[in-house]
């Protein structure tokens, strides 16, 4: 066992990319459910944003197109979850369950072809003076732009949910989808560009897997942050911020616990890869101790039966 | 005459099966308090709507001071100048009071100066407020205030109300009033829905009645008894509800210190509750809403289990059993949420009657359902309440509010209770029906049973039961003797008006 080898600096800077995707994708879930729709497809739109950003980045050789086109697939996919909840009043559940399926099925298809190549490589951004400073450096400052664009959009929603109008509007449609109805907000057109925003922000994070952390495509690749980013969004309490600090603290044990496995400490492996999972929902359940904040509106489809 | 405020010519809406209204015109005149009247069903909430915007007439016209007025949309009508408050509370309980009033505005201001105009002109109305509350933690008449001021905010020409006193102690319905004739003074326009006809009378300068969807008559309230007018919206003489004289019984239903903590964040705890009530005795309950009325009524129908010795049914407790144990005993309730309580919405009322009567009309055996039975006990209820559907079949939330309340309350009459609970048996339904829902309840405790009414109303308390208690926080008040308690007295036993000061007018 040789603990030395683990840099705390390098520790500390691939945290950070391994907890962005699932912060991507919680990000958009959280606005997704604060409008009252749950939509429990996200690992299926997380897996089809990876491929359709793979295939775009290596067929055009850019990543950035990659990242666009992985955020238009996932919102893609979402607009069918949109119109099976929304317009034809499927039940949230059963259609979020099948879009999962139906998204792992997809991605393996659409990725037959690109098994074992490897994607053009998103640089990252390099700041004179201060990417060159010790330890603050590569932490803050040495990193990719889409892991800054995650932070951005967690205080960007965290702005939006708490003093825009917009926000204002999307956590009534939440709360009271009836109210709202009646005071004359679009209910179904504010929860379907919600459900595409949650796309959109899904696919990105799966295309942060196999364009950046990766970086490859193989068949399942996200395994289950989809799921993760949604449990992750309840015990968050629906909070932006305790997303992102539920996020890092799942990318942090991930990491230290890849890096104890390669340092061969004596636990078994099995627990050791367990352990992100664990500790991730135990310290978000002490957190969310306020179960009250659930928006009352979640998974309730909504009907103008005037 | 001038030009009315708006006038209403031939409006005429139809849905699928039913015509909600037929040609009804009427003026309402600048400065005006106008009633409109009517039995459920009688498509007053479908016109309102019209007015609001929210529903699209297939035919006739609107004139807004001699202007077509068509509104597309509710912004539009409140852009227009026409405020609703609505029957049902459309707020939000998990925003404070500031962003709840926010939305129901077309350009907000800032939030910290949008506080300050909901502090001033909540003092100038007489209805204090604080913008930085969470309307969930709010009473009903406090959540009433935010409706209120969030229509007054926008300085409003018709305040369109629909039903706002059914959920207030006297004492609020009185600065409520105050409130509206201060708005009447300054020029402004009341559309006021309500049943309670005296209220009408007191407020109203002008009432239409409708019936069945046409306009059936005019009247001025001020010159028109109460009776009169009731007897215009049901078209035919009214029965008011005739109580023989009872003999009391043996004690049938004892809580003794019951405290249960509150079941949810929203929810009320009970504090020390006490309470006894004989055969043959109807034991009133009021209080304004969210006072612990639901919560007691999980206590008493077996929702809520407590300790054994808490609630007792003839001496022997009961307290650790569940709601088919109980009514196997005779202990039967009637929730007040209709759809998704009493009764669940997407079943057929056979499928309705089957839950809450198998055990005592014995309609289960061995495990399986005789739904031939079931069907009959359903026609009977049908039958002998009145129940206006084309038949048993028929899915619970296909009946009028009325209609489906005179099934969930038929239900549980007809299964010959030794104890009846009741919360809110005629919330929202006409007088016709409330009348025979309440003679069902008087019949009931002639016949020896014990009934514990849990109701806002307070008319109708007054008018059956034989003694009186209310709640109030989760707290019961000791009961009294019905008979000869005045308005001023039962307001306290409430509570007051929650902290209010009088208006100042």
């Amino acid at each position: 066992m040789d603990l030395s080898a683990i840099n705390p600096v390098l520790l500390i800077a691939s945290l950070m990319v391994a907890a962005t995707p699932l912060l991507l994708a919680a990000i958009g879930e959280l606005v997704v459910e604060k409008a009252g729709v749950l939509n429990l497809g996200v690992e299926g739109m997380m897996i089809v944003g990876a491929i359709a950003g793979f295939a775009t980045a290596v067929e055009s050789g850019s990543p950035f197109f990659g990242f666009i086109a992985a955020a238009i697939a996932g919102a893609a996919l979402s607009i069918l979850f949109a119109i099976l909840t929304q317009f034809a009043q499927a039940n949230q559940v059963a259609s979020g369950l099948s879009l999962t399926l139906f998204g792992l099925g997809l991605s393996a298809l659409m990725g037959q072809s690109y098994v074992g190549i490897k994607p053009p490589q998103m640089g990252d951004i390099h700041i004179p003076v201060l990417s060159d400073l010790p330890v603050v450096g590569p932490i803050l400052f040495g990193h990719d732009i889409i892991l800054y664009f995650g932070i951005a959009l967690t205080a960007a929603v965290w702005w939006m949910l708490k003093y825009s109008r917009l926000g204002l509007v999307l956590r009534a449609v939440g709360e009271n989808h009836d109210a709202a109805h009646a005071l004359g907000y679009k209910v179904l057109k504010i929860r379907l560009l919600a459900i595409m925003f949650g796309g959109a922000c899904a696919g990105l994070g799966g295309a942060y897997i196999s364009l950046i952390r990766v970086p490859q495509w193989t068949e399942g690749m996200t395994a289950g942050i989809g799921w993760i980013a949604l449990a992750l969004v309840v015990f968050a309490s629906w909070k932006p911020w305790r997303a992102l600090l539920g996020a890092y603290l799942f990318g942090g044990v991930t990491v230290v616990q890849l890096n104890l496995q390669a340092a061969g400490v004596a636990i078994p492996v099995e627990y050791l890869a367990m352990s992100p999972y664990l500790i991730t929902i135990i310290v978000l359940v002490i957190l969310s101790a306020d179960k009250s904040s659930a928006p009352a509106s979640l998974g309730r489809n909504f009907h103008a039966s005037r | 005459m001038t030009v009315p405020l708006l006038s209403l010519q031939g409006l005429t809406k139809a849905y699928p099966g039913v015509v909600a209204n037929d040609t009804v015109s009427f003026d309402i005149g600048e400065g005006e308090v106008h009633a409109l009247l009517g039995e459920n069903g009688a498509g007053k909430s479908t016109l309102v709507k019209m007015i609001y915007g929210l529903v699209k007439p297939d035919n006739g016209k609107m004139l807004l001071r001699g202007q077509p007025y068509e509104p597309a949309e509710p912004r539009q009508a409140r852009a227009d100048g026409i405020a609703m408050v609505f029957q049902h509370f459309s707020l939000f309980d998990a925003l404070n009071v500031a962003e709840n009033i926010a939305l129901g505005m077309e350009n907000p201001p800032e939030m910290r100066d949008l506080a300050a105009r909901i502090r001033e002109v909540s003092e100038t109305y007489g209805l204090p407020l604080d913008p930085f509350r969470t309307v969930g933690d709010l009473s009903a008449g406090e959540r009433q205030r935010v409706e209120i001021i969030r229509c007054l905010l926008q300085d409003p020409k018709l305040l369109i109300m629909d039903e706002p006193t059914s959920v207030l102690t006297p004492q609020e319905v009185e600065i409520l009033f105050k409130t509206l004739q201060k708005l009447q003074s300054e020029g402004t326009s009341i559309l006021y829905i309500s049943h309670k006809l005296e209220e009408i009378r007191t407020l109203c300068d002008h009432a239409t009645i409708l019936r069945l969807g046409k306009n059936v008559g005019e009247c001025i309230p001020s010159e028109t008894s109460a009776r009169d007018m009731a007897e215009m919206m049901v078209g035919s003489t009214l029965q008011t509800p005739e109580r023989g004289s009872r003999e009391f019984g043996a004690v049938a239903m004892d809580i003794s210190g019951l405290s249960v903590p509150a079941p949810s964040a929203f929810g009320t705890a009970l504090k020390n509750v006490h309470l006894t009530v004989r055969k043959g005795e109807i034991l009133g309950i009021g209080g304004v809403a969210g006072n612990g009325q639901d919560e007691l009524l999980g206590v008493l129908s077996g929702e809520t289990l407590t300790e054994a010795d808490a609630v007792k049914l003839h001496g022997e407790p009961i307290g650790k059993l569940g709601p088919t144990a109980r009514r196997k005993l005779g202990v039967l309730a009637a929730p007040e949420e209709r759809l998704g309580h009493a009764a669940a919405p997407d079943m057929s009322l056979t499928e309705n009657a089957m839950l809450t009567g198998s055990v005592r009309e014995g309609l289960e055996k061995n495990g399986f359902l005789d739904w031939g039975a079931t069907k009959d006990f359903a026609e009977r209820i049908i039958k002998a309440f009145d129940v206006r559907t084309p038949g048993p079949g028929n899915a619970a939330r296909s009946l009028s509010g009325g209609n489906l309340q005179k099934f969930v309350i038929g239900r549980e009459v007809l299964q010959d209770p030794d104890v009846l609970v009741v919360n809110q048996p005629t919330w929202g339904v006409d007088a016709a029906a409330a009348a025979a829902i309440r003679q069902s309840l008087l019949d009931l405790a002639a016949k020896g049973a014990a009934v514990i009414c849990i109701s806002q109303d307070l008319d109708e308390l007054m008018e059956i039961s034989d003694s009186f208690a209310a709640l109030n926080e989760g707290r019961l008040s000791a009961p009294r003797e019905a008979a000869g308690l005045t308005v001023d007295e039962i307001g306290l036993m409430m509570g007051g008006a929650h902290g209010m000061e009088v208006a100042h007018v």
